[in-house]
């Protein structure tokens, strides 16, 4: 899966769940100001991007430091690739 | 210590037939029924009752997600309702805030629906992994409630009252006693519920569903018809806005009637079976709670859901008190049973009655029940002056609620 790819589910996922606006999905964009997400949306966000992409991150220290939709796309990148290593 | 007199500023209704006090008021008047065959419930065994009064025609995305993501069927309706209810009430946006104004909303359970699809994943995977953070919100008893204050950010107090049909009426009650207290300055109150299976299962192993006419839905329930057969249930939410008289008076808000006695008592004999006389108390103590005497009731909304034994029941309890004058119908037969929202939206309705000066008959009372012949009951459209009106709702574990409502007319 190419980052690409990956983006793109993520913000796919992102938007379902959340009913978020497409053109707010910049990675700039922070979570709980620009995409207007709350402390339960972080906890959905985790099971969503779980769902996604099939791997368990809920435990992860990394996700604590997530502000921005750039930093979910740096983080599940990383984490796959991690994944794929070790496979 | 001297009570606030208390008013009816601003109602909202989701019924069966759809969004709004307009539609239901043009549905009931017109005689429509909002009962309905439901596919799903024949292909459940063992339930033989296979029609329900659902809601249609409602828009849940007009909630923002952030607000809606934390609602059943059931809190949508209550918040529709709402805020149907305080724009009719012209209620500037600074009196939510600060304290002044409470809610009372309950329902019958939580969110059958929400636990069933939480359980549908749960008992298979033993595994809570794929848990919204969501879900609990959906599922404590207040959620109604509480959603509600949180969608309109509403911060007096906030209790969920639940009494199963007794709900709607109880929480009016409650709300009217906050107000007359000097507690809270505005109370939205009314019950709100979501239809599910279980409900319909529940009656019918009681054999108080309706089960003889799942091929003409529009015919059933019959309130103290020959032929009636049980309860139809259903789904929706009636909100009223109380609030002082002073305070209605003071903003120049249209004042829609005052509240003026409410009781609310045990039937501790058998949680299932409807008591005369236990409804006989109720009602004497809300005549009591309103200063008046049998002969000043001009109409009795009943809670009649064409039960055999609970329509004959309040017949005997009414003609106790009242003889066999005093008119009386059910909106059971347009409604079906709405459950915790029963009794407030029949109170809209009553109350739209005492408006009118037009009392809506029982729908699908054709053939009065020979023992339900001792009081008066209403089988067409009848022009009356209603100045007194009184509401009852009586509920399976034995609570029994009545209110006294009073035609406002400025005159003290």
């Amino acid at each position: 899966m190419t980052n690409d790819e990956i983006i793109r589910i993520i913000n796919d996922s992102l938007i379902k769940e959340f009913e978020l606006d497409g053109k707010k999905m910049v990675p700039e964009a922070i979570l709980y100001e620009n995409l207007e997400l709350d402390s339960l949306d972080r906890v959905d966000m985790v099971i969503v991007l779980e769902t996604a992409f099939k791997f368990k991150i809920r435990e992860e220290k990394e996700i604590r430091d997530i502000r921005t939709l750039g930093d979910i796309h740096n983080f599940v990148i990383n984490k796959i690739r991690e994944i794929e290593r070790i496979s | 210590m001297q009570l606030k007199r208390v008013a009816v500023t601003g109602m909202g209704a989701i019924s069966p037939f759809g969004k709004g006090v307009d539609i239901l008021m043009e549905s009931l008047y017109k005689g429509a029924s909002g009962v309905t065959m439901v596919p799903e419930l024949k292909t459940i065994g063992g339930v033989r009752s296979h029609v329900a009064a659902l809601v249609q025609g409602i828009e849940p995305g007009a909630i923002p997600r952030k607000h809606r993501r934390t609602m059943s069927k059931m809190s949508i309706y209550a918040v529709l309702a709402c805020q149907e209810a305080l724009t009719q009430a012209c209620l500037p946006p600074e009196c939510l805030f600060g304290g002044n104004m409470g809610i009372a909303i309950g329902s019958t359970v939580a969110s059958i629906d929400t636990l069933q699809k939480f359980f549908e994943d749960y008992l298979v995977t033993k595994n809570m992994e794929q848990m919204r953070s969501t879900i609990f919100f959906q599922i404590m008893n207040h959620s109604c409630a509480s959603n509600v204050s949180q969608a309109l950010g509403i911060q007096g107090r906030v209790i969920a009252p639940s009494a199963a049909c007794s709900t709607g009426c109880q929480a009016v009650g409650l709300g009217y006693e906050m107000i007359a207290f000097g507690k809270q300055e505005f109370m939205l109150c009314g019950g709100s519920d979501e239809f599910h299976p279980l409900a319909t299962a529940s009656f019918d192993i009681i054999n108080a569903a309706s089960v003889g006419y799942n091929e003409r839905p529009s015919q059933t329930p019959r309130p103290f018809d020959r032929d009636r057969d049980g309860i139809v249930c259903g789904e929706g939410s009636g909100i009223l806005l109380l609030e002082s008289l002073e305070s209605a008076r003071r903003r120049g808000a249209t004042i829609f009637t005052e509240i003026i006695g409410f009781s609310t008592t045990s039937n501790p004999k058998n949680i299932a079976d409807p008591s005369a006389a236990s409804m006989e108390t109720c009602m004497k103590n809300a005549l009591s709670d309103a200063g008046l005497k049998p002969q000043d009731v001009d109409y009795i909304n009943a809670h009649a859901t064409a039960t055999i034994r609970g329509d004959i029941e309040e017949c005997n309890a009414i003609h106790e008190i009242f003889g066999e004058h005093v008119p009386v119908s059910s909106l059971k037969g347009h409604l079906g049973h709405t459950m915790a929202a029963s009794g407030s939206l029949e109170l809209i309705a009553t109350i739209n009655m005492m408006k009118r000066n037009s009392i809506i008959p029982s729908l699908n009372l054709e053939n009065p029940d020979n023992l339900c012949k001792n009081i008066n009951l209403i089988q067409q459209m009848e022009t009356r002056q209603i100045r007194y009106a009184l509401k009852n709702s009586f509920a399976l574990g034995g609570v029994n609620s009545s209110l006294i409502l009073r035609k406002y007319e400025n005159d003290k």
